[in-house]
């Protein structure tokens, strides 16, 4: 060890509040990359039949394939309005530390609320 | 910068120079970013609606035109937006050029051999 200061460390620097939403839209990108595969298996399930269908349904409405849908839904919704915040960015709007915490903010609670919203339909509906 | 080098420093800046794709790319980023909000609003509209269905329910769904081409539409559209922003984050974090572009290039053939098998299900199902 060393008596100089050492500059912080990724794991122990206090990351600005833009960073965390850039790193979160990165890793819901990532996780919804993988969520393709979801999508991908209910369609190729469906075109080889009733057995592979019901197989896979049975998956996705089991409590881990439900848990599963709710984060895709979760990352999904953050990512669509993070996106939509990040293509306003790129007019040269809210590039300012006012308008990229008050946006942030919105994309957040905007995202909880839709991800509450769709599952209240979910589970009041049948 | 001391030691003696066989190339100019022309030779050189043109060596580290852009790749000249970087443009396009970025663009159909945001063109398939635009694209899909419609079709995944769409999307999370009809996995409510088809939740618990069973099987010939699903297929007379997915066998009607608009929605058999929406959802080609949007395996097209998100399988794209999805190697294109993968592709970033292989630049980003692997730092072995070799390893890097067998990574991507894997990746992309991956998606394409994943969205071929997806719009041939659609296809079938709905024909």
């Amino acid at each position: 060890m060393t008596d100089r200061p050492l500059s912080p460390h990724l794991q122990v620097y206090n990351l600005p509040m833009s960073a965390r939403l850039s790193i979160t839209h990165r890793i819901t990108g990532v996780a919804l990359s993988v969520g393709t595969i979801l999508i991908a298996a209910v369609l190729i399930a469906a075109a080889l039949g009733e057995g592979w269908y019901s197989r896979v349904m049975d998956l996705v409405m089991s409590d881990l394939g439900t848990l599963a849908v709710f984060g895709w839904s979760a990352a999904l919704y953050y990512h669509m309005l993070s996106g939509i915040r990040h293509l306003i960015m790129d007019t040269g709007r809210l590039i300012s530390k006012r308008g990229a915490a008050v946006t942030g903010w919105l994309v957040i609670l905007g995202a909880l609320g839709m991800t509450i919203a769709t599952w209240f339909c979910v589970c009041s509906f049948r | 910068m001391t030691e003696k080098q066989i190339v100019t420093a022309m030779k050189r800046a043109k060596g580290l120079g852009g790749g000249h794709s970087g443009v396009p790319h970025w663009l159909h980023q945001r063109v398939t970013a635009v694209a899909a909000l419609p079709l995944m609003v769409w999307l999370i509209y009809s996995v409510m609606k088809l939740k618990g269905a069973n099987y010939s329910e699903f297929t007379d769904w997915l066998s009607q035109p608009l929605n058999a081409g929406l959802m080609i539409l949007l395996i097209l559209c998100l399988f794209y937006h999805a190697a294109l922003g993968l592709q970033v984050v292989y630049e980003d974090y692997i730092h072995t050029p070799c390893l890097r572009l067998a990574k991507i290039v894997g990746m992309k053939l991956f998606f394409i051999a994943l969205g071929a098998a997806c719009i041939f299900s659609i296809l079938k199902v709905a024909l």
